[in-house]
């Protein structure tokens, strides 16, 4: 035990953070290590489930829509890719908001914020879209009328868990909407021009970068496998 | 803060009683609400926790002596139950129904409410910002919605047992099919949709709780406190905070698919079910496993969640009260690292006889039989510094040498029933009830007593009475042992757990009177815990005052604040730190306060 040296300066010596963040900033890193842990559990419940039945729909078969497709449309992936690069997009704009915060630059701040908060409501829009889409033909918690590879009637897993996930994951982007939206009207209000600097936006970004690569994941599992 | 409120803290605590902890107020003002309703001061958080949590450890207690009852007297009546419980005893019997509801809402409410809330919620709060050197939690909002989270999943609770269908009744453990069909039993349906919502709402607050804690130990240390010199109390409250907040997710999302198959219809954990008088359900592929591995996920962090914390402290008043410093700091942190990493891995030996792969069932047993290195490192080095020690016997030291010692009895059976074969014929017998009531339930309830009793000074300024202690120490000590030891012998001989009535089976028969025997105890034991509260209360407003700044000559920093601290703890500036907190009997000086600087010809050690 080295009680007889002193530590200051040192980097976990006490007396600063240790990451040089203050304690916001740590506890939203916490809390999406926490979520990761939500969704984890999620869809490894759901490979449990899938990978102990016999058989599962295709996904190239239930995905294969999108609006104003005519009668019988064949477009596996189509739809979903466009909401991927919705989402995707607007992780740009969240890192163009934050950038301009750094940069004390309000109006940029703005401008990407209010790009971000659309992209997060066309992907909610699109998924509103699907949902109500798989609906029509039938699908719903509890009810599945799409088959196996095989052409074998399928378990209601299927749609269980699809509405599930990806129905929690929209609630995050959701939450995410709103988040940004307050951190639009914080902006418009100069608070953080008075506070001088914008690291509320940060925290708010780094929420949603979570969100969007937790997507990624729920595409991969739902979509392509 | 100026010098002139420094020396008014120490001019004497009287001016304290009559004026309140006015000092400080001229930071802010307090009314009655913001200063002991919504307070946002750690230390009356800790104490709201600590107050709810005794609320609920009476409740669930009195649960246990009814079902004691029961099981010590099933053939006789007592009429004062059914005035007591209405149709839930009636004839003065209580019905099974009722019996699985005690049950149940027993453990829910011990292990989550009185244990988990009761014993870090109190302490964390109280001890982090304390020993670190901070003016409070790096939230405190967060940390007054993280109270209140509890407060509500308790009303929740507190509600579903006065629901006509009574509580949930399928186990703390709310395995499906019995939670998720409210067709199963009575308690499935309301009382199971009150239970659920109780617990998400305990899962926020856990994890409101926890990233505050952790944001605070490791960004709101004073300067000189590094890592390596904080109190073992702060690892441990650091570790249990960071496996709250892996692992409540988890049941979080076990929930929420209970939920779906509970109200609309999905079957995650349902396949191929079959309801007396409504045939078989349409539900199929779900996995009632699935379910178990989730819980269980959470359910094998949360027994370290409980006991970490009481480590912690017990660890801290071993050392303050022999004199001496902890023997082996860094293997006490390297273990309590090691205890929680293998936390995470160990949920499935839960699960040995639900058909789990004998292989991976293999692998599960290995990892526990691992957790037995860290466990005994701790034990080894708590009797190590008890070892030659200049032992003071104050009640909480009595509780911290009781935790050693049924740490060490409730531990070793962990060892048994670690092994998957043995797993066979021990699994859901009283063995696993005598196993985790001594090294979970009752020891983690001693390093709580123990830490009540050692900090109640900072609490509230006074002692608690000592003759009170000591009864309520040996009582407690010597009941828990007789209530539990043979506990043991009956799951040897089979005995199942969460049976209603076994004096209906030939081969338990011969444990009529034992069963008795463990009723009675368990009354007294019960009886002395209120003994207990009385002299918790009463010490509140009439105990002993604490004149010195420093009762227990200890080094931590809590004992550098003003005896009845005011919120921001530290009139003043915040306390630099010079050394580790275990410098006790160094260099013929009894202790050295961790604020004292090095000198200059101090030896190494």
């Amino acid at each position: 035990m080295s009680t007889a040296t002193a530590t200051p300066g040192k980097l976990w010596g006490g007396g600063k953070s240790p990451f040089n963040v203050e304690y916001g900033k740590l506890m939203m890193w916490y809390f999406l290590m926490s979520d990761a842990f939500t969704f984890g559990a999620f869809l490894i419940s759901y490979g449990t489930v899938r990978f102990s039945t016999n058989g599962w729909p295709d996904p190239n078969e239930v995905f294969r829509s999108y609006p104003f497709a005519p009668e019988g449309a064949h477009a596996p992936l189509v739809f979903v890719s466009i909401m991927t690069f919705i989402l995707i997009i607007s992780s740009v704009t969240m890192v163009l908001a934050v950038h301009a915060g750094h940069n004390m630059d309000k109006k940029k701040v703005v401008v990407n914020l209010i790009l971000t908060i659309l992209g997060g409501l066309a992907f909610l829009g699109c998924q509103a879209w699907e949902w109500n889409h798989l609906h029509s033909e039938g699908a719903w918690w509890g009810h599945n009328p799409f088959l196996n590879h095989d052409g074998t009637a399928a378990s209601t897993n299927f749609t269980n868990f699809f509405f599930t996930i990806t129905g929690f994951h929209g609630f995050h982007v959701f939450s995410g909407v709103i988040i940004n939206i307050i951190m639009l009207i914080m902006t418009l209000r100069d608070v953080f021009e008075k506070r001088g600097h914008y690291l509320m936006i940060e925290k708010a970004g780094l929420y949603w970068h979570f969100v969007d690569l937790v997507w990624v994941f729920v595409f991969t599992c739902f979509y392509l496998i | 803060m100026s010098n002139e409120a420094v020396l008014h803290a120490h001019s004497g605590v009287a001016t304290h009683e009559v004026h309140g902890d006015h000092h400080h107020e001229h930071h802010h003002h307090e009314t009655f609400i913001t200063k002991y309703v919504f307070s946002q001061d750690h230390k009356m958080i800790a104490k709201q926790f600590l107050i709810t949590g005794m609320v609920w450890a009476v409740i669930g207690g009195l649960m246990s002596v009814l079902f004691r009852l029961q099981l010590g007297y099933p053939e006789s009546t007592f009429p004062w139950l059914e005035d007591l419980l209405g149709k839930w005893a009636k004839g003065g019997r209580i019905t099974p129904e009722a019996y699985y509801a005690l049950v149940t809402t027993h453990g829910t409410v011990l292990v989550f409410f009185v244990l988990t809330a009761g014993l870090s919620g109190t302490f964390a709060n109280f001890l982090i910002p304390l020993q670190v050197g901070a003016r409070d939690m790096a939230s405190p909002f967060l940390n007054m919605l993280s109270y209140w989270f509890f407060f509500l999943a308790s009303v929740v609770m507190l509600s579903s047992i006065f629901v006509e269908t009574g509580p949930f009744s399928g186990g703390w453990t709310a395995y499906p099919p019995l939670s998720a069909l409210g067709a199963a039993s009575p308690g499935s349906k309301t009382g199971m949709d009150l239970w659920i919502i109780s617990m998400a709402l305990f899962v926020v607050s856990s994890l409101l709780g926890g990233l505050n804690y952790i944001a605070t130990i490791l960004n709101m240390r004073t300067k000189g406190m590094s890592m390596t010199r904080m109190p073992l109390t702060i690892w441990a409250l650091f570790f249990t905070a960071v496996l709250g907040v892996l692992s409540f997710p988890v049941l979080f999302s076990g929930f929420i698919l209970l939920i779906f198959d509970r109200n609309f219809g999905t079957s995650f954990y349902l396949s191929d079910i079959f309801i007396a008088g409504q045939g078989a359900l349409p539900n199929e592929g779900g996995s009632a496993i699935l379910y178990q591995h989730l819980f269980w996920f959470l359910g094998h962090p949360e027994v370290y969640i409980i006991l970490l914390p009481a480590m912690g402290m017990v660890s801290e008043i071993l050392s303050v009260n022999s004199r001496k410093p902890i023997f082996g700091y860094m293997a006490m942190v390297g273990s309590l690292f090691a205890i929680a990493i293998l936390a995470f891995l160990v949920w499935a030996h839960h699960m040995f006889v639900t058909g789990l792969n004998p292989f991976l069932g293999s692998i599960f047993v290995l990892l526990t039989l691992l957790i037995a290195v860290p466990s005994a490192i701790k034990v080894f080095n708590w009797l190590t510094t008890l070892w030659r020690g200049n032992i003071r016997f104050t009640p909480g030291m009595m509780f911290a040498i009781g935790f050693v010692s049924l740490f060490i009895s409730g531990g070793l059976t962990g060892i048994w029933l670690g092994n998957s074969a043995l797993d066979i014929h021990l699994h859901d017998t009283y063995f696993v009830i005598a196993h985790f009531h001594i090294v979970m339930g009752v020891a983690s309830m001693f390093g709580m007593f123990a830490g009540i009793y050692h900090w109640f000074p900072k609490m509230y300024g006074r002692y608690l009475n000592n003759t009170l202690g000591y009864v309520h120490f040996w009582v407690t000590m010597i009941g828990a042992y007789l209530i539990f030891w043979p506990m043991h012998y009956e799951g040897l001989a089979g005995m199942p757990r969460r049976y209603y009535d076994y004096s209906s089976w030939e081969s338990f028969k011969q444990f009529i009177e034992l069963n008795r025997f463990i009723s009675t105890v368990a009354m007294i034991v019960f009886a002395v815990q209120l003994l207990f509260l009385f002299n918790f209360f009463y010490s509140i407003f009439k105990g002993r005052k604490v004149k010195t700044q420093n009762p227990w000559g200890s080094n931590t920093l809590e004992w550098t604040t003003p005896i009845r601290p005011g919120h921001g703890n530290w009139p003043g500036e915040i306390p630099e730190v010079h050394r580790w907190a275990y410098d006790y009997g160094k260099d013929g000086k009894e202790f050295i306060p961790q604020t004292t600087p090095v000198g200059a010809d101090e030896s190494h050690h």
